[in-house]
């Protein structure tokens, strides 16, 4: 069993010192016909040549939005969880306060009345999303890894009774509804704004723009002094302050950083879908995001890509093959199920994901390697 | 160095050629087969929308089967031209519903929905059914304020709580002649809306409180009102939490009765809250009973759906359903046609005996709406007596 | 601000607070217990407690008894206790064992960090109770992720009052009970030689180890305890509200958890009181500020704990206070 385990693992790493290696021509080139692909997947014409990989049920456009977004959240997250090493359960927290914020400030429905529209709207919702992270953060990160994770559960779910008053401004299960799509000045060919409610595609690239520009600001991050400060946190925070880290800012930093990706996410959900009610806030949301950053391999954002999109995207996938077959999967249903399911056994076989970092994986085999006495005599 | 180079161009090869046979073949489009020739309009859908699955699918599965039972019968004598049922399962969650209404919208060949069923859902979708001109006729969302928003596709099969909720109230002090009232809400917009509406009519409860939706441990609520003294309780909401706070009243001791409206008024309120805690409850309904509609409407629902008795509104669904319908059978194969044929439509339902016409604001014709008392007797839910207007 | 209405409604918010609160108190002792040792918060026990009670309510609908049944006679009404607990104790004791050996067995072996155990603990829960809520319906025992009804086997009754003070049935069963369970415990891990082992492996689990404790032996008996409070808990919690859900595992659970910090995580006894008073802070809160306040103030007593007094009311101590 064990050898099996690292051939497998050795050819994993073979793999990506391949691809380390080619040359940056290729490298490039590759990575531009990725991008490519992605912006022309979500039109008919192209993906109904893909043979079964689209969905065949759902609209494609659609569930690309819908995984689109849900991986601007994992990237987002995993700056938290996967770099900066914090355990933050309350994820969707984030993003529901930014899609609130954005509704609250364009939607004629609301209690403000203000109406704005909603490209003004956004900046402001990552303001209040980032100053939201740091208001959570400030108390709690003082804590250490089981209990931040409970307080972190905890304040969301204190954020979701609150807004579940339906007195108070959220307006409780009812929401806010009528939130304006995005940039109506821009009209299509037929004199319809181009952010309409029937056609997903202007969505989906506005996010696809943004997650590219978000990777890239991530990275850029992570390559600089604050990603190496992120490491030696997550390593070891009582060596990293002794050695002068200003820990706690740091820590502060990761936390407004996803946070302000989460509130992004959810206004662009907000204009989508022009509507954001208090069911918004329920924890299993947060643990789907969590479940896909660890999927994929937290510390790598590749790997948060990778994770969110097989959460969100084969669910329905295999629903439309199901209908193709004749049967009735709703996998949808089921989804939860089977990801706490891929939880565990995630964690007992590859904890450090699909596409872990490559120092994460190093900090798993050590620790692994520190129990092999222990595993030979079981 | 040139093995590298080689490697390159041939990656670009590849790609070059995978897009480009994917660029050149032109999409298979989605030809509109719509219909051509006879007069009517053939192959179109009528979706309904509402929940049929989850806590208040009770509710929802009656009023789908009225337009599953219209839609049948109207294929089995148009066997050449049909049309079809779409089912849109929101479960009442308004969460779940503008990903479905958007759905609906972008499907050109539905025609007209029947629903939102619900009014918390109702005030999500109707903006997105607004915004791509599909009709809409709801048999059972009552909330007044839907009507007020200027939706041009927005119909009300039937009164809404400016006519159900003071009707409780009438029946509450009127006919229970309760001195004592608390009044419970689940915070939706239709059961805070109903309250609200409850107690214009009453005056100030002696007391009153908030639950959730899906909440289900209710023991504070309960205690408040043991000890309010209240003889009867009105509970604005559905049925799943109106069952459990019932059952958890009654097993804390109280005597009262509860009063509660179409929401409740299922059959599976009886079955979450226990068959003895739920005798003596009354239920109302903008609506007469289904169960003593006209013509051959219960015998034929019957056979459609396994010997089971019509719920709440599944009449009120059937003949709105065939408000559609009809359109379909004169041609009208646009959404713009069919929204001018309902709002021009005034004519008597086949089951419910209700002249279906609608005011400008989409509004059932005043003149039309009644509202009935139902009661728990023996299990089961029986009609009471009809609430006089006033 | 409710005033009036708290101080009318005192006597019975009291009762029900800590019947109430007795419930989060067993529950309380299986997360108090597994961290402990462990060092470990068992996401999964909310559902140990939840599948005691689909247990026990399965059990009596299968005997022949729901919602609508009404049951007369002393000697039915003990059967059904004892049938009751005794497939809730099995039930979650089993479930509590299985959490254990496929979820985090397997990490304890590969010496997986903490951040592992946690999110297996959730994955280990997401699992159950999805799991009873999709296939209730298959189960017979409700609607897919509906309430489930079950039979009272005796009718909630007032037994005495005092002065405006009325105490049920329910209310004293179930408060005796738990102290009862605790005393038991406490005993237990005070008294005999098992949980002399328990505690050692609290203290330092390779020092135990050196000094001959079976560690594995020891962890799993920290589970079927825990698991014997949560079904006892379940038990008692059918009898009260004669309801459950698929759901009703995760609100529970995590108040349950706050009661354990707030006593002082690791302490038994903190346990017992944590639980008594998170169930009275809630009531009075909620009698306060109104019902739908509850849950909220259930979160705010949690966080602030953790954040100012981790250690809780009587700290904590099941080895010895660790930093």
């Amino acid at each position: 069993m064990n050898a099996h385990v690292d051939k497998v693992r050795s050819r994993g790493f073979a793999m990506r010192n391949r691809w380390q290696n080619m040359p940056p021509q290729v490298r490039w080139v590759a990575l531009a016909a990725l991008i490519i692909f992605l912006y022309l997947l979500p039109n008919r014409w192209f993906y109904i040549n893909l043979w079964y990989f689209r969905t065949m049920e759902s609209d494609m456009a659609t569930v690309l939005f819908e995984t689109s977004f849900f991986v601007l959240l994992a990237v987002g997250l995993n700056v938290v969880v996967g770099f900066a090493g914090l355990l933050d359960l309350g994820y969707f927290g984030f993003f529901a306060v930014g899609a609130y914020t954005v509704a609250l400030l364009t939607s004629p429905e609301s209690r403000f009345g203000v109406e704005w529209p909603w490209l003004a709207a956004v900046p402001v919702a990552i303001a209040v999303t980032m100053l939201s992270g740091v208001i959570l953060g400030g108390p709690t990160l003082r804590l250490r890894g089981d209990y931040l994770a409970i307080v972190t559960l905890g304040f969301a779910e204190m954020i979701r009774l609150y807004a579940a008053r339906n007195e108070g401004i959220a307006n409780g299960q009812r929401g806010i509804p009528q939130i304006p799509h995005p940039v109506p000045e821009i009209k299509g060919s037929d004199g319809q704004p181009w952010f309409g409610v029937v056609d997903a595609r202007p969505y989906y690239w506005l996010t696809l723009t943004i997650i590219i520009f978000v990777i890239l600001g991530v990275r850029n991050l992570t390559r600089s002094r604050v990603g190496r400060a992120w490491v030696a946190i997550r390593e070891d925070e009582d060596a990293a302050q002794i050695m002068g880290v200003p820990t706690f800012k740091y820590k502060l930093w990761a936390f407004a950083i996803g946070a302000a990706v989460g509130g992004l996410s959810g206004a662009l959900f907000a204009g989508k879908q022009s509507f954001i009610n208090s069911d918004s806030f329920q924890l299993t949301n947060s643990i789907l995001v969590l479940a896909a950053v660890i999927l994929g391999g937290a510390g790598n954002i590749y790997g948060a890509v990778i994770g969110a999109f097989i959460t969100w995207y084969l669910p329905e996938w295999v629903r439309g093959i199901g209908g193709v077959i004749g049967l009735d999967i709703n996998v949808a249903e089921y989804r939860i199920l089977i990801f706490g399911a891929v939880l565990i056994v995630m964690m007992i076989f590859r904890p450090q994901g699909i596409l872990p970092s490559r120092r994460r994986a190093a900090e798993f085999a050590d620790r692994r390697e520190a129990a092999a006495p222990t595993e030979a005599s079981a | 160095m040139r093995q590298k180079l080689a490697r390159a161009f041939g990656g670009i090869a590849i790609a070059a050629l995978v897009f480009g046979g994917a660029a050149c073949q032109a999409g298979d489009d989605d030809g509109d087969d719509g219909g051509s020739g006879s007069n009517a309009a053939c192959g179109m859908k009528i979706g309904f929308f509402g929940a049929l699955t989850g806590d208040a699918a009770g509710l929802g599965i009656h009023m789908r089967n009225g337009t599953k039972l219209a839609i049948d019968q109207y294929n089995k004598d148009n066997a050449d031209c049909t049309a079809e049922i779409v089912e849109y399962d929101s479960q009442g969650d308004p969460a779940k519903a503008p990903a479905l209404a958007t759905q609906a919208v972008s499907d050109q060949k539905v025609i007209a929905i029947i629903g939102p069923a619900f009014s918390g859902e109702s005030e999500v979708a109707d903006p997105i059914f607004q915004s791509g001109n599909l009709p809409t006729i709801t048999p059972s969302a009552t909330r007044p304020s839907l009507s007020t928003k200027g939706w041009s596709v927005f119909h009300r099969g039937v009164g809404n709580d400016e006519s159900q909720g003071p009707a409780a109230g009438r029946y509450i002090k009127n006919v229970l002649k309760a001195e004592k009232v608390y009044v419970v809400d689940d915070q939706s917009a239709y059961g805070a809306g109903l309250a609200d509406e409850v107690k214009k009519v009453i005056g100030t409860p002696v007391g009153e409180d908030k639950v959730q939706v899906k909440q289900t441990n209710f023991s504070a609520v309960v205690t408040k009102i043991r000890n309010s003294g209240a003889t009867a309780l009105f509970y604005g909401g559905y049925y799943t939490e109106a069952g459990l706070l019932l059952k958890q009243l009654k097993g804390a001791g109280w005597q009262g009765t509860m009063i509660a409206g179409d929401g409740v008024n299922d059959a599976n309120f009886i079955t979450v809250a226990g068959q003895q805690n739920a005798e003596g409850t009354i239920l109302t309904c903008p609506c007469a009973p289904a169960t003593s509609a006209k013509g051959t409407f219960v015998t034929d629902y019957k056979a459609a759906f396994d010997n089971a008795e019509p719920g709440t509104y599944a009449d009120v669904s059937y003949d709105i359903t065939k408000i559609v319908l009809e359109g379909l059978k004169d041609g009208k194969a646009t959404r713009a046609d069919m929204l001018s044929w309902i709002k021009a439509y005034n004519k008597a339902g086949a089951a419910t005996g209700v002249t279906y016409k609608f005011e400008g604001n989409g509004e059932l014709d005043p003149t039309q709406v009644i509202v009935w008392a139902f009661k728990v007797q023996a299990g089961k839910v029986v009609p009471d007596v009809e609430i006089p207007k006033a | 601000m409710d005033f009036d209405g708290l101080l009318r409604d005192f006597p019975d918010l009291t009762t029900t607070g800590l019947e109430q609160g007795a419930i989060y108190a067993l529950v309380a002792l299986g997360y108090t217990l597994v961290y402990g040792v462990l060092r470990l918060i068992n996401f999964a026990h909310s559902e140990v407690f939840m599948i005691g009670t689909v247990a026990a309510l399965g059990t009596w609908q299968a005997m022949g008894y729901n919602q609508n049944s009404s049951v007369n006679g002393v000697g039915l009404t003990l059967l059904l206790l004892l049938v009751g607990v005794a497939a809730a104790v099995a039930a979650s004791t089993l479930t509590a064992v299985a959490v254990e050996r496929v979820a985090y067995r397997p990490l304890r072996r590969r010496n997986a960090p903490p951040l592992a155990f946690l999110i297996t603990a959730i994955g280990a829960s997401f699992v159950l109770f999805e799991a009873v809520g999709l296939f209730s319906d298959n189960l017979g025992i409700g609607g897919e992720r509906g309430p489930f009804g079950m039979v009272r086997p005796f009718k909630p009754a007032e037994l005495f009052s005092i002065g405006g003070w009325t105490i049920t049935n329910t209310q004293l069963l179930t408060v005796l009970s738990a102290i009862g369970m605790l005393i038991a415990l406490d005993l237990f891990v005070n008294r005999s030689r098992m949980g002399r082992g328990i505690r050692a492996v609290a203290q330092d689990p390779d020092t135990a180890a050196l000094m001959g404790v079976n560690k594995d032996r020891v962890i799993l008996l920290v589970f079927v305890l825990g698991g014997i409070m949560a079904g006892v808990a379940a038990l008692l919690w059918n009898v009260t509200y004669a309801f459950s859900r698929f759901d009703v595992g995760f609100l529970i659970g995590l108040k349950a958890f706050s009661a354990a910090v707030l006593g002082g995580i690791g302490n038994l006894r903190g346990a017992l009181a944590g639980g008594l008073l998170l169930g009275l802070v809630e009531n009075y809160a909620s009698g306060l500020f109104g019902g739908e306040w509850k849950d909220f103030t259930g979160f705010v007593v949690l966080i602030v704990l953790l954040m100012f007094r981790p250690t809780g009311l009587l700290g904590e101590s099941l080895g010895r206070a660790r930093a």
